[in-house]
């Protein structure tokens, strides 16, 4: 690469002109659009993580000793309330989805790019409004609004979280949208749909259920919100509703909302193993297909959140069944994963770490859901900290270190920036033991019995739940690690090269970071994805 | 609890052994794949590790074979844990037909307990040891769950409706029960003790009790207090119709559906008594939603099991 090229790409960046602050807000580049996404998510990922503290305090004591009953019920509400809807169902999507989809099919934008703006300020206003209900006192109802608690008995702010959560909730069926048209209607030539790198299948597939399982989650609360305010009768059973209705339609979304969290991460999984191995990604198809297999059957497996909610045992045993399916395309990926290593030239570089702790985390995320799935023993786990385990290696040890992982492969070509090496690799470690120390105890917790949402407990549960903060405290400062070293590149990073990582993929092509339209010239793809051939290959680092 | 590192919760009660086998089972499933699969990952890291900046894979694309042995494998696995854990299920939805009754109800935040012979406890639930327990549970307010580790059984309780749950208690002590269902402040503290004794001690605890009437008799009281007689008489003489032997049989209705007369019908016909017509009658009766309270409502519930047709002779609702 000789220097004018250098220069005249710096002079091309999205980041630069026009600089100020209204370029920003106003901004219609799907790459600025993805920045100040992960700006918000950031704080509220460092909200949630406060209360997350505040809860294993808490839970260091049997006794309740250092919250009230009350604020410790609200601790736990808007931590649920804001990683899931606030942090976990945009991270991945609107952040690295957002920036890199279209670059990946080698287009200039998404679709509708006001439309993806409009989906960040609603995103924004319904923050906005989370945080006026902090600020209110929060509510404490859990991030789960289970009726006839949240429509008559809640005291809290129920009513505005909703509007907030709803509000946010348009935000994900937005980008949802602008993906599937992006991906539908704005694929370079050549780039056929099984061309297509896998990220981009999940975010398709990711889009599909949020566009389909959103819109009821959002009526759901509306109805709850209704009868609180309005008392119309729907979910509590004083004014002739019925409360397990609630559960049925939280779940036909929530669910699903599981994969709205997950595929995006899996879709990153993919990207990073071919690369970090420099190797064909192993059963392309397989992969794709998978994500489309867990999109479809996430929406007929609500049932297995009720198996003990009065629910009719023949429709528990068809959930049970459809849940048991789940497992398969989910254990494909995983072993298709191993094999793309196999005889690849694996980088011992951080975002590799972060990738070896994701699968290590996932797949014991992934095969305690069998437990919950099978009926009988979930009689024995159901509400206990056996699920609060579970679903934790799924969303943070999977989601968020696939989110670590491709926010550490693509930090490069975001910012034009590289950032610490060993600090990265540090982290990964930091992050992946003191994860298990926080959540693997929480199985043995769950089985002993100890139920969820407790504020105070039986004595004898006190070990593990010692050794559970203790491994959060860890995990916490692996974090904020992470945190310091990418604000310190963001400012003082080395400048990255177009590659550094000797990847293929459209977004490798370009400069780093890329020029406003993403290429300087039209691409056109001959090659399918991840075409690494060791004969006379070309793989240009840097 | 002898271990300061706590693996399993006590184990007192018929299921508890299989469920520990199940939880042992689908342990061993997982734990085989959690470390196959990362000492795989391991292994492969350190073997193909690059060697030179511009190193590259083999061009290696799928294998079918093996596509297909690891979809197939993990679907029998699955299926295999599916059924064990279905039919462990139905087994603990079916009460036995000899199981005593004790009723629950859950409310911010209690448990109050009626035992059949009409004595009564809050936050604790005695039981004698191996007999076969049922417990119809009800809910006066939020959704709760009534759940007891040692037992390894847990059913939701919920406002609207009656739930019900079965343990034999194959152990004397003193057990938790949790209330498992966040239902607000108190949720953590809705909690009790479920005391298994031997079938004299629980005697002996009965009696000691103090005790206004049987459920079943205290169900009478009320089903004459609320004017219930003055329709549903004996004979089929009534404005209503008869109750005798109502409760398990199959019921036709005015809009040619039938069903089974069980609990949660008998609840709705009371509170919410338009919404079931019996064929040939009118729709005449008054709801009584708001008037009964949740153990009021299952104090006329022991009273209508407790009517046997003329053939059978009368019998007391509990019966050892």
């Amino acid at each position: 690469m000789v220097m004018s090229e250098t220069i005249k790409e710096a002079r091309h960046s999205y980041l630069d002109a026009p600089y100020g602050l209204k370029s920003w807000l106003l901004t219609r580049d799907h790459k600025r659009i993805a920045m100040l996404y992960l700006i918000s998510i950031t704080i509220f990922f460092m909200l949630g993580g406060l209360f997350a503290a505040g809860i294993r305090l808490e839970l260091l004591t049997p006794k309740g000793d250092i919250w009230s009953a009350d604020l410790y019920n609200k601790m736990f509400s808007m931590h649920g309330v804001i990683m899931v809807f606030f942090f976990l169902v945009p991270s991945i999507p609107a952040t690295l989805g957002n920036f890199f989809v279209p670059i990946m099919i080698g287009t200039k934008d998404l679709a509708f790019p006001r439309i993806n703006l409009l989906s960040w300020y609603l995103y924004v206003i319904g923050g906005v409004i989370a945080l006026i209900v902090l600020a209110m006192g929060g509510i404490d109802t859990g991030w789960t609004f289970y009726t006839p608690y949240s429509s008559f008995a809640s005291n809290t702010n129920v009513t505005l979280a909703i509007v907030g959560v709803f509000v946010a909730g348009f935000s994900s069926i937005l980008t949802g949208f602008n993906f599937i048209v992006t991906v539908h209607r704005m694929r370079a030539p050549g780039m056929t749909w099984f061309r297509l790198p896998l990220f981009v299948w999940a975010q398709y597939a990711t889009s599909l259920v949020m566009i389909l399982g959103t819109p009821v989650v959002a009526i759901t609360l509306t109805l709850v919100a209704a009868e609180r305010t309005l008392h119309l009768g729907i979910f509590d059973p004083k004014i002739g509703g019925d409360p397990v209705l609630f559960q049925h339609l939280f779940w036909f979304y929530s669910h699903p909302a599981v994969y709205i969290m997950i595929l995006p991460g899996m879709g990153v999984i993919s990207e990073l193993v071919a690369a970090m191995s420099r190797k064909q990604i192993f059963g392309y198809g397989f992969v794709a297909a998978s994500s489309l297999a867990i999109a479809i059957l996430g929406f007929l497996v609500w049932g297995h959140h009720l198996f003990v909610s009065s629910q009719s045992i023949y429709a528990g045993m068809v959930f049970s069944i459809i849940t048991m399916l789940v497992a398969v395309p989910s254990a494909v990926k995983t072993f298709n994963w191993a094999a793309t290593m196999y005889k690849g030239a694996v980088s011992w570089e951080s975002p590799t770490f972060w990738v070896v702790g994701f699968m290590g985390l996932f797949l014991i995320g992934g095969l305690t859901g069998l437990y919950l799935a099978a009926m009988g023993m979930d009689i024995a786990l159901h509400d206990t900290y056996f699920v609060v385990a579970h679903f934790h290696y799924i969303m943070v040890g999977g989601a968020i270190m696939a989110f670590m992982g491709g926010l550490h492969f693509w930090w490069p070509k975001m910012t034009g920036r590289m950032y610490n090496e060993g600090l990265a690799k540090a982290a990964a470690v930091l992050v992946f033991v003191g994860f298990n120390f926080t959540f693997f105890p929480q199985f043995i917790l769950g089985y002993l019995g100890m139920p969820r949402r407790y504020y105070a407990y039986p004595d004898e549960f006190q070990v593990w739940n010692v050794l559970s903060s203790a491994g959060a405290s860890v995990l916490g400062i692996g974090y904020m690690l992470v945190f310091t070293y990418m604000m310190y590149s963001l400012f003082r990073g080395e400048p990255a090269p177009a590659n550094p990582w000797g990847a293929k993929g459209l977004e490798w092509t370009t400069s780093s970071p890329p020029p406003t339209f993403n290429f300087d010239e039209d691409p056109i793809v001959t090659e399918p994805a991840y075409d690494y051939k060791p004969a006379g290959s070309e793989v240009i680092v840097g | 609890m002898s271990s300061s590192f706590p693996l399993f919760p006590p184990s007192a009660s018929s299921v508890a052994t299989e469920m520990d086998l199940l939880y042992l089972f689908i342990t061993g499933v997982c734990a085989f794949f959690t470390v196959v699969v990362t000492l795989v990952v391991v292994y492969f890291t350190i073997k193909y590790k690059r060697r030179s900046p511009n190193d590259v894979g083999a061009d290696i694309h799928g294998s079918l074979v093996l596509e297909l042995t690891w979809t197939i494998i993990p679907l029998i696995l699955s299926l295999i844990m599916f059924g064990w854990g279905a039919s462990l299920f139905y087994r603990l939805s079916r009460p036995p037909s000899d199981a005593m009754e004790i009723t629950v109800v859950g409310k911010q935040w209690m448990w109050k307990v009626q035992h059949p012979e009409g004595v009564r406890e809050i936050n604790e639930l005695h039981v004698p040891l191996g007999h076969n327990v049922r417990l119809t549970l009800g809910s006066e307010d939020v959704i709760h769950d009534f759940a007891i580790p040692a037992f390894r059984v847990k059913i939701d309780v919920v406002p609207g409706k009656f739930t019900t749950m079965w343990f034999n208690a194959t152990q004397i002590g003193t057990y938790h029960i949790f209330c498992a269902q966040y239902c607000g402040t108190k949720h953590s503290g809705m909690i009790g003790q479920v005391i298994v004794m031997t079938p004299q001690d629980y005697e002996a605890w009965l009696a000691g009790g103090r005790s206004t009437g049987s459920a079943a008799q205290n169900g009478e009281r009320l089903f004459a207090d609320l004017s219930c007689i003055t329709c549903h008489k004996a004979d089929a003489t009534g404005r209503g119709p008869s109750l005798i032997g109502l409760y398990g049989s199959t019921v036709q209705l005015a809009d040619g559906r039938k069903v089974v007369a069980d609990d949660n019908y008998l609840r709705e016909s009371i509170m919410n008594s338009q919404a079931k017509i019996v064929q040939g009658f009118q729709p005449i009766m008054p709801a009584f939603q708001t008037q009964i309270s949740e153990e009021n409502l299952l104090q006329l519930l022991a009273y209508l099991k407790s009517l046997k047709p003329a053939t059978a002779a009368p019998a007391p609702a509990h019966e050892k």
